[in-house]
C-alpha cells in the first residue's frame, strides 16, 4: 500500500512504518534498548547467584571434593557418582520419609482448606474477620515457630501434650511427640497443616467468588467441585513443591529424629553437605533434587496459566 | 450453560446453615489461634511458671522473660550481692532477686537490627529490579519471554540447602560468608522472582493508553514510565515489598547455614536464647512475640493482596 505513494519519501514511509511509541522513543532511548535495559539487571543477578553456582555444582557433583578441609586431593568420578548415589539406601529412605510427608500434609491440607472455603463462603456476619485470623499462621517464620512447638510438644508441660491428654483421658506424660518414632512423623505433619491449611482456604476461596453459592448437594459435585479442581491443583502443586523441599520448620522441631524416622531429603542434603563435608557427594544429590523440583515447577507453571487465561 | 445459570441464581444459604458455618469457622480460627496466644502469654510468665504442670492459663505477669531476652546475667551468691551498691532499676533489681548480675546486653537487639538491614535492603533491591523487569516483559517485545520468565520463577522454586551449597564455596572465595551485603543480594535473587512475576501482574493491568498519551504529549518512554506507570502501580509496588520482606524476616536456612555471628539474623538466633539447664521459654517467647508482631500486622494490612502474593500474580479476585 505505502509503495503505491510514489512521493513518500524513503524518511516519510519509515516514519509511516514505525509504530508511534518508537518514534517517540528514538528522543530517548529505543524501546529495545530499554527494554533490555530494564531486564538484564534481574538476569545478570540471577546468573552470578543462581546459574554460575548452580554450574559449579554440576562439576563438583561429578567429584569427591570436600568443602572442609578444602585442599584434599581432587578425583573425578564422573558417572559413577551418580550410580552410587542412586543405590544409597540412606538417600532412598529420605526421599521415602519426604514423600509420606508431602503426600499426608497435602491431602489433610486441601480437605481441610477446601472444607474452610466451603463454610467461609456461606457469608455469616464477620466472615471477612475471622478469615484474616485464620490467614495469620501461614505469613509465620515456620523456623521460628516450629522452635516454639518444641515448647508445646513438651510431655509433661507442655500445653499440646495436655489438651491432648485431657481431651483422651490419658497422662500427658505418657506420650512423646518428638521423642515417639512413631508419632514423631504425625508431629511435624501437625505443624504443618497448623501453618498451611489456611494457603488452600485462600485459593480456593479464589474458585468460590466465581461459582457463587451453589449450595445444594447436587451442585457441589456436578459444579462447585469441577470449577474449583484447577484452583486445588494450583495449591496441590505449590504445596507439594514446597514440603518436597521443607527444611525450616522441621530442622528446628526434629532434626530429622528420632533416628531417621523424620528425615527429610532436605535434612539428608544439610547433613552431608555441612556436617560431614562430603560436598561432591551432596553436590549430586542437590543435582537430582533440583532436576525433580524443575519438573515440578514446570507443571506448576502451567497449571498456573491455566488458571490465569480464565 | 444450564448448570452455571442454575449456579449463579442466588439461592441465600439458609440461617441455620450459616450458624453452622459460623461456628465451625470461629471454631477453627480460635484453636489455629491458641499456640500463637501461648506463646505471647509464656513472654510474661517466669521461668518455674512457664514449666509447671498443669499448664497455667493464669499467672501473676512478669517481665522477667523480656529482661533474660535484652541481658546476659551471671549467677552470683548472695553475699556478693550484697556488697554490690543498690540496684539502679526495677530490671536490675528483678535479676538481683534471681541471685543473678547483669552482666551486658544480649545479642537480640544487634540480631534483630540484622534482620531489619537485610530485610530492608533485599527488599529495596528485588523491588527495584523488579519493577523495571515486570515493565520490560509487559510493554516490550522480549525474545523467549516466556522461557525467560519461568527461568526467573523456577530459581525461586529451588530447595535452598542445595543452592546454599556453591553459595557456600563462592561466597567464602569472595569474602562474603558472614555479610550482610551477602546475605542482601543473596535475598534480593531470591525475591526478585516473586517481584517479577507479581509486579507483571500489577503492571498488566495498567492500560497502555496512558503512557502512549503521555508521549504524544511530549515524554519520553522513561518519562511516561516515571510519571504515569510508578504512581499507577504504587499499591502493588507496595504489597510487593511487603511480600518481599516478610520473606526476607522469615528466611532460616540460608541464614542458619551462611552466617554465624556478624550478619546473624533473628530466625537462627532465637532457638539459642538459653538459660541454665536449656531454653529460656520465657525469653524465647518474648524474642518469638517482638519478632513476630510486625508480621500480624503486615498480614492485615496485605489481606486484599495475600492470594495475589501466594500465586506469583496469577490468580487477582
Amino acid at each position: 500500500m505505502l509503495d503505491q505513494r510514489p512521493a513518500a519519501t524513503l524518511a516519510e514511509r519509515a516514519a509511516g512504518l514505525t509504530p508511534p511509541a518508537v518514534a517517540k522513543g528514538v528522543r530517548g532511548l529505543s524501546d529495545r534498548a530499554i527494554a533490555w535495559l530494564f531486564i538484564a539487571p534481574t538476569l545478570a543477578l540471577l546468573l552470578a547467584i543462581n546459574i554460575f553456582p548452580l554450574i559449579w555444582t554440576i562439576r563438583l557433583s561429578f567429584t569427591n571434593y570436600r568443602a572442609n578441609p578444602p585442599n584434599a586431593p581432587l578425583k573425578w568420578l564422573g558417572l559413577e557418582r551418580y550410580s552410587d548415589l542412586l543405590t544409597d539406601p540412606d538417600i532412598w529412605h529420605g526421599m521415602q520419609v519426604t514423600a509420606r510427608f508431602v503426600v499426608s500434609t497435602v491431602a489433610i491440607e486441601t480437605l481441610l482448606g477446601f472444607a474452610l472455603a466451603y463454610l467461609v463462603d456461606r457469608k455469616f456476619r464477620g466472615h471477612g474477620f475471622w478469615t484474616t485470623v485464620i490467614l495469620i499462621p501461614m505469613m509465620l517464620s515456620p523456623a521460628v515457630v516450629g522452635n516454639f512447638w518444641t515448647f508445646l510438644y513438651q510431655p509433661q508441660i507442655g500445653l499440646f501434650n495436655y489438651v491432648v491428654g485431657f481431651a483422651l483421658g490419658i497422662d500427658p506424660s505418657s506420650f512423646q511427640m518428638i521423642g515417639d518414632v512413631r508419632l514423631a512423623p504425625w508431629s511435624i505433619v501437625i505443624v504443618d497443616v497448623w501453618m498451611w491449611t489456611p494457603y488452600v482456604m485462600l485459593i480456593c476461596l479464589a474458585e468460590a467468588a466465581e461459582v457463587d453459592r451453589a449450595s445444594k448437594w447436587r451442585q457441589f459435585w456436578s459444579i462447585t467441585l469441577p470449577m474449583a479442581m484447577p484452583f486445588i491443583m494450583l495449591a496441590v502443586l505449590f504445596r507439594g513443591i514446597e514440603n518436597f523441599k521443607m527444611f525450616d520448620m522441621v530442622n528446628l522441631l526434629t532434626n530429622g529424629g528420632p533416628g531417621s524416622t523424620t528425615e527429610l531429603a532436605s535434612i539428608t542434603l544439610k547433613r552431608e553437605a555441612f556436617e560431614k563435608w562430603t560436598t561432591g557427594y551432596s553436590s549430586a544429590f542437590a543435582v537430582i533434587l533440583f532436576v525433580t523440583i524443575f519438573g515440578l515447577a514446570n507443571i506448576y507453571v502451567k497449571a498456573l496459566n491455566r488458571v490465569r487465561q480464565r | 450453560m444450564t448448570g452455571n445459570a442454575a449456579a449463579h441464581s442466588i439461592v441465600e444459604p439458609g440461617r441455620l446453615a450459616k450458624r453452622i458455618a459460623a461456628t465451625l469457622v470461629i471454631l477453627y480460627a480460635l484453636v489455629s489461634m491458641v499456640p500463637l496466644l501461648w506463646i505471647v502469654l509464656t513472654g510474661f510468665k517466669t521461668p518455674p511458671d512457664s514449666i509447671s504442670y498443669p499448664p497455667k492459663i493464669l499467672f501473676e505477669p512478669s517481665l522477667e522473660g523480656y529482661v533474660n531476652l535484652f541481658t546476659t546475667r551471671t549467677r552470683q551468691t548472695p553475699g556478693f550481692i550484697a556488697t554490690l551498691p543498690p540496684p539502679q532499676s526495677w530490671y536490675d533489681r528483678l535479676v538481683r532477686s534471681r541471685n543473678m548480675v547483669i552482666a551486658g546486653p544480649s545479642k537480640y537487639v544487634p540480631r534483630f537490627i540484622n534482620s531489619l538491614a537485610i530485610g530492608f535492603g533485599s527488599t529495596f533491591l528485588a523491588v527495584l529490579l523488579g519493577t523495571l523487569t515486570a515493565y520490560g516483559f509487559s510493554r516490550f517485545k522480549v525474545p523467549l519471554k516466556d522461557d525467560l520468565l519461568f527461568f526467573i520463577l523456577s530459581t525461586r522454586m529451588m530447595p535452598p540447602i542445595a543452592v546454599a551449597i556453591p553459595i557456600y564455596l563462592m561466597y567464602r572465595e569472595l569474602g562474603l560468608t558472614d555479610t550482610k551485603l551477602g546475605m542482601i543480594l543473596l535475598y534480593t535473587a531470591v525475591n526478585v522472582s516473586l517481584a517479577v512475576w507479581l509486579l507483571k501482574g500489577f503492571i498488566d493491568e495498567i492500560p497502555r493508553e496512558y503512557e502512549e498519551a503521555a508521549m504524544i504529549d511530549g515524554y519520553t518512554r522513561l518519562q511516561a514510565f516515571r510519571m504515569v506507570v510508578l504512581p499507577q502501580a504504587a499499591t502493588g509496588i507496595a504489597a510487593t515489598a511487603i511480600f518481599c520482606l516478610i520473606f526476607a524476616w522469615n528466611e532460616y536456612a540460608f541464614a542458619v547455614l551462611l552466617t554465624s555471628g556478624e550478619a546473624q539474623t533473628t530466625p537462627p538466633f532465637i532457638p539459642f536464647i538459653i538459660g541454665e539447664g536449656g531454653q529460656d521459654w520465657p525469653a524465647v517467647a518474648a524474642g518469638t512475640t517482638l519478632f513476630l508482631i510486625p508480621i500480624v500486622a503486615f498480614t492485615v494490612l496485605l489481606r486484599k493482596h495475600l492470594l495475589r502474593g501466594i500465586t506469583f500474580g496469577a490468580v487477582r479476585r
